[in-house]
C-alpha cells in the first residue's frame, strides 16, 4: 500500500459509491413526491398528502446524508487529483461550478420551504417547492454527468502548449452526445431505486398488516413507476448506451463482455469467471451469436476481442469490470420480470392477496442500489486506464506531493465516519418505518410534523 | 478579466462567511446561551431553513475558484490536504448534528448532537481563520506550483517550511472565532426572545470586547510579519476604504450593542467581516497564493483559466447569481421574524 495513486483511487471510489447510495434514492423519490402532491391536489384525497409528508421525511433524512457525503467529492478533485485538476480544470470546473450555481442554490432554498413551510404558505406553494426540489436534484445530476461524460468522451477542447487542455466550445461540452444517454439512463436508474423502495415498503406494510391503506397506495404508485423505469433502463437507454460504448470504447465493451478473442459471430457470456492470465472464461454459459446480434443487429457480425488492442490500453481490472457489467444487466433483467408479473397481478386485482409476490417485492428493495452501483462501476472501470479517455492516464492525474500515508489516513477516517453514518441512517429509517405514515395525519400536533430540514 | 474573477471569487467567499458565519457563530454559542431543550431547539430553528443554503456558498465558491483559477485550486487543495479533509469531516459532523438532533426524543441523543454541533461549528470557524492566515503568511510553493504542508512544524511563521498551524495562523483562527461569535450572537438576539435573548446579548457584548482586542493584535502581527502587505495600500490609496469599513463596522457593532439595537449590530458585524475579507484580498492582490519564495507565488495571471472559459463563465455565473439572489431574498423574507416552537420545524 505505498502507491498514492492506488489509495487515492480507492478513496475516491469508496466515497463516491457510498455517496451515490443517497442521491439515487432522493432523485427517484423527488419525482414520486411530485406525483403524490399532484395526486393530492387533483383528487383532494388527504391520504396522498399524508403519504407525501411521510416520504418527505424519508427524503429529508436521505438528502442530508447525500449532501454531507457529497461535499468531499468536489474537494477531492483538488486534494487528491491536483494534476488532473490543473490539466482539465478549464473544462470540468465549468460544469462543476454550474452545478453549484444552478442546482444547489435551487434545491437548498426550496427544500427549506418544502420542509418548513407547508402550514405557513399553503398547499400550492408546497406543491411548487416539491417541483423545484425535483428540478434541482435532477439538474444537479445533469451537471455532474456532463462532467463525467467529458471524461468518458472529451469534446470541445483544444490542447495547449504548456500541457493540459482548455475549453474551445462551451456548448459542445454541455451537449456532449454521451451526456444525454448517461442522463437518461442514470435518472431512470434513480427512479428504479425510488420506486422499488416505495413498493417494497408498501409490500412490507401489507405483509405486516400495518398501515394497510398506505401499503396499497405505495405498492400501486411505486409499482407503476418501477415497471416503466425498469423497461426504460433496457430500452431505449441501456441499448443506446452499450452501442455508444461499442463505437467509442470497443476495448471496454470487450472487457465487459469477457470477449478475449475476436469471433464471427460472437456469443454472449451469461455466467463465467474471467481468467485474464490465460485469456479465457472459466465455466462459461454462452448464448451463441447473441452478442453479434445485440450490438450490430446481425447474427453473423464480427465482434472484436481484447486481443486486437494493445495490452496497456486494457482496463486495469477486467474481472471487476466484467462482474459489474454482468450484475447490472442481470439485475436489470430480473427487475423487468418482477415488475411485469406484479403489474399483471395488480391489473387483475390479485396483487394484494398474492403474499408470495409481496414477499418478492419487499425483498427486492436493496437490489436497485446494487444495480446502480454496478452500473457506475462498469462506466468508471471501463474508462480505465484513462482518467480522461485517450488524453490523460490515471496515474498522471494524481496530486504530485501528497504522500500515500496521508491519503491512507484520510481513507481510514472516511471509512470510520461512513460506518457510523450508515448505522445512524439505518436506525432513523427503522424508526420512520415503524412510525409509518399514519403518524402524519394530524399536521397540527408538535411531534407529528416533519421535524427536519435540508 | 482575471482581476474581475479574483473579485468575484472573493465576493463569493465573503458571502459565505457573512451567511454561514452567523450560523457557525450560533452553533458556537448555542451550548452556552441556550440552557434547556426548548431553547436549543429555538436556536436550531432560527437557522434551520437557511443553513443549508448558506453552506452552498462555499461549494459554489469552491467550484467558481476551480474554474476561474484551476492552478490555484489544484495547488492549494493538494497542499492543504489534511486540514481540508478535516474541514470536510467537520462540515459533515455539523450538518448531521443540526438535522438529526430532533429525530429521537432522548436527552442523551440530543446532548450528543449538541456537543457535536458546538465542536463542528467552533472548529470549522477556527480552521477557516487558520486557512486565511496561511494565505496571508504565504506557503512554501515550489517552482512547479505545488507544495505540501504538514499540520504543524515548529509553530513559527518565519520558518521556511511552515506548518498549517503556527502562532500567527492560530491567532487568525481565534480572530475568526471571535468575529463569527459576535455575528452569530447578534443573529440569535434578533431571532429570539426572553432569557435566551438576554444571554445572547451578553455573549455578543463580551465577544465584541475580545474581538476588538484580537483585531488590534492580529493587524499589528500581520504588518510586522508581512510588511509588504502595506504596499498595496500605498500604491492604490483608495483601497483604504476596506480597512475603514472594517473599523467603522466594528465600532458600530459596539455602539448598536450598547443601544440594544441588535438588527443594526448584526449588519454592522457583517460590514466588519466584509471589510476584513476585502482588505485581505486587496492586500494580497495580484497574488492569489503568496509563496514563501516570492517568485513562486501564484498570481491572478499565472493561475487563471483560459480567456474563453472566463468569458463564457461570466455569462452563466451572472444568471446563476441573479437566481440565487432571488431565492435568498425570497426565503429570508418568508422566514423573517422571531422563531417560536409553534411553527413547523425542529
Amino acid at each position: 500500500m505505498e502507491d498514492p495513486t492506488l489509495i487515492s483511487r480507492l478513496q475516491f471510489a469508496f466515497t463516491i459509491v457510498y455517496h451515490y447510495l443517497f442521491p439515487q434514492l432522493t432523485m427517484g423519490l423527488a419525482l414520486l413526491l411530485v406525483v403524490l402532491k399532484t395526486l393530492y391536489l387533483r383528487r383532494g384525497d388527504e391520504t396522498y398528502n399524508v403519504a407525501a409528508r411521510f416520504w418527505g421525511k424519508i427524503f429529508a433524512i436521505t438528502f442530508v446524508l447525500g449532501v454531507v457525503t457529497g461535499i468531499p467529492m468536489e474537494f477531492q478533485f483538488g486534494t487528491n487529483w491536483a494534476a488532473f485538476s490543473a490539466f482539465a480544470g478549464d473544462i470540468i470546473a465549468q460544469t462543476l461550478a454550474m452545478e453549484g450555481a444552478f442546482a444547489f442554490f435551487l434545491e437548498s432554498a426550496f427544500l427549506g420551504i418544502f420542509l418548513f413551510g407547508e402550514r405557513r404558505f399553503g398547499q400550492r406553494v408546497h406543491w411548487f417547492s416539491a417541483l423545484m426540489v425535483f428540478l434541482g436534484t435532477w439538474a444537479s445530476g445533469y451537471f455532474i454527468l456532463a462532467t463525467n461524460a467529458w471524461m468518458q468522451n472529451p469534446v470541445g477542447y483544444e490542447e495547449v502548449a504548456s500541457g493540459g487542455v482548455q475549453i474551445s466550445d462551451y456548448w459542445a461540452v454541455l451537449m456532449n452526445p454521451y451526456v444525454f444517454v448517461q442522463f437518461a439512463h442514470n435518472q431512470g436508474g434513480a427512479v428504479v431505486t425510488g420506486s422499488f423502495v416505495m413498493t417494497g415498503l408498501g409490500a412490507y406494510y401489507l405483509l405486516a398488516r400495518q398501515h394497510e391503506r398506505y401499503g396499497r397506495m405505495f405498492v400501486h404508485v411505486g409499482l407503476v413507476a418501477a415497471a416503466v423505469a425498469s423497461l426504460w433502463m433496457l430500452f431505449p437507454t441501456g441499448h443506446i448506451a452499450s452501442e455508444q460504448v461499442a463505437e467509442k470504447k470497443p476495448v471496454a465493451l470487450a472487457a465487459m463482455e469477457g470477449q478475449f478473442e475476436t469471433e464471427t459471430p460472437a456469443g454472449i457470456v451469461l455466467i463465467g469467471q474471467p481468467d485474464v492470465e490465460n485469456r479465457r472464461i472459466d465455466n462459461p454459459i454462452v448464448v451463441p451469436a447473441a452478442l453479434s446480434y445485440l450490438i450490430y443487429q446481425n447474427w453473423n457480425a464480427e465482434v472484436q476481442g481484447l486481443e486486437v488492442f494493445p495490452e496497456e490500453d486494457w482496463p486495469d481490472n477486467i474481472p471487476l469490470l466484467y462482474y459489474s457489467y454482468h450484475v447490472m444487466v442481470g439485475l436489470g433483467t430480473i427487475f423487468i420480470a418482477i415488475t411485469l408479473v406484479a403489474t399483471f397481478l395488480l391489473w387483475r386485482r390479485k396483487l394484494f392477496e398474492s403474499r408470495w409476490m409481496l414477499w418478492v417485492l419487499m425483498l427486492a428493495t436493496p437490489f436497485p442500489f446494487i444495480a446502480n452501483t454496478a452500473g457506475w462501476l462498469s462506466t468508471e472501470l471501463g474508462r480505465q486506464p484513462w482518467l480522461v479517455y485517450g488524453l490523460l492516464r490515471t496515474e498522471e492525474g494524481v496530486s504530485p506531493l501528497v504522500s500515500s500515508g496521508n491519503v491512507l489516513f484520510t481513507l481510514i477516517g472516511f471509512a470510520g465516519m461512513y460506518l457510523i453514518m450508515g448505522l445512524l441512517y439505518f436506525v432513523l429509517m427503522v424508526r420512520e418505518v415503524g412510525h409509518g405514515p399514519e403518524g402524519e395525519q394530524a399536521p397540527s400536533g408538535e411531534s407529528l410534523r416533519p421535524p427536519e430540514g435540508g | 478579466m482575471e482581476t474581475l474573477w479574483f473579485v468575484l471569487v472573493a465576493f463569493m467567499l465573503t458571502m459565505y462567511v457573512l451567511l454561514d458565519g452567523f450560523d457557525l457563530g450560533a452553533g458556537t454559542i448555542h451550548h452556552f446561551v441556550a440552557k434547556n431543550d426548548q431553547e436549543r431547539r429555538l436556536v436550531l430553528r432560527s437557522i434551520g431553513p437557511v443553513w443549508d443554503g448558506n453552506e452552498v456558498w462555499i461549494i459554489a465558491a469552491g467550484g467558481t475558484l476551480f474554474f476561474s483559477f484551476p492552478l490555484l485550486y489544484a495547488s492549494s487543495f493538494s497542499g492543504f490536504y489534511l486540514p481540508l479533509i478535516i474541514v470536510l469531516w467537520l462540515l459533515m459532523i455539523r450538518g448531521l448534528s443540526i438535522e438529526l438532533r430532533s429525530h429521537i426524543e432522548s436527552p442523551v441523543w440530543a446532548s450528543f448532537w449538541d456537543g457535536m454541533f458546538f465542536l463542528g461549528s467552533s472548529l470549522l470557524t477556527v480552521f477557516y481563520g487558520v486557512a486565511l492566515g496561511n494565505v496571508v503568511r504565504g506557503v512554501p510553493l515550489g517552482e512547479n506550483g505545488y507544495f505540501f504542508q504538514a499540520l504543524w512544524t515548529n509553530f513559527s511563521p518565519t520558518n521556511p517550511n511552515p506548518g498549517i498551524l503556527d502562532w500567527y495562523t492560530v491567532l487568525t483562527g481565534l480572530l475568526a472565532l471571535a468575529a463569527l461569535v459576535v455575528h452569530g450572537a447578534s443573529w440569535v438576539v434578533v431571532k429570539t426572545e426572553d432569557e435566551l435573548n438576554a444571554r445572547a446579548r451578553r455573549a455578543a457584548r463580551i465577544s465584541w470586547m475580545v474581538l476588538v482586542a484580537l483585531t488590534a493584535i492580529t493587524t499589528a502581527a500581520t504588518f510586522s510579519l508581512r510588511p509588504e502587505m502595506l504596499s498595496s495600500f500605498s500604491e492604490r490609496p483608495w483601497g483604504i476604504v476596506f480597512p475603514a469599513l472594517a473599523v467603522v463596522g466594528l465600532a458600530l457593532v459596539g455602539y448598536f450593542g450598547f443601544k440594544g439595537r441588535y438588527r443594526a449590530a448584526f449588519f454592522s458585524s457583517g460590514a466588519y467581516i466584509a471589510g476584513m475579507m476585502a482588505s485581505t484580498a486587496f492586500a494580497i492582490y495580484p497574488n492569489v497564493l503568496p509563496a514563501v519564495e516570492p517568485e513562486n507565488s501564484l498570481t491572478v495571471y499565472n493561475a487563471s483559466g483560459s480567456a474563453y472559459s472566463l468569458a463564457v463563465g461570466l455569462a452563466w455565473w451572472s444568471i446563476g447569481m441573479v437566481l440565487a439572489a432571488i431565492y435568498f431574498v425570497l426565503i429570508y423574507r418568508l422566514f423573517r421574524g422571531k422563531v417560536s416552537l409553534e411553527d413547523d420545524g425542529y
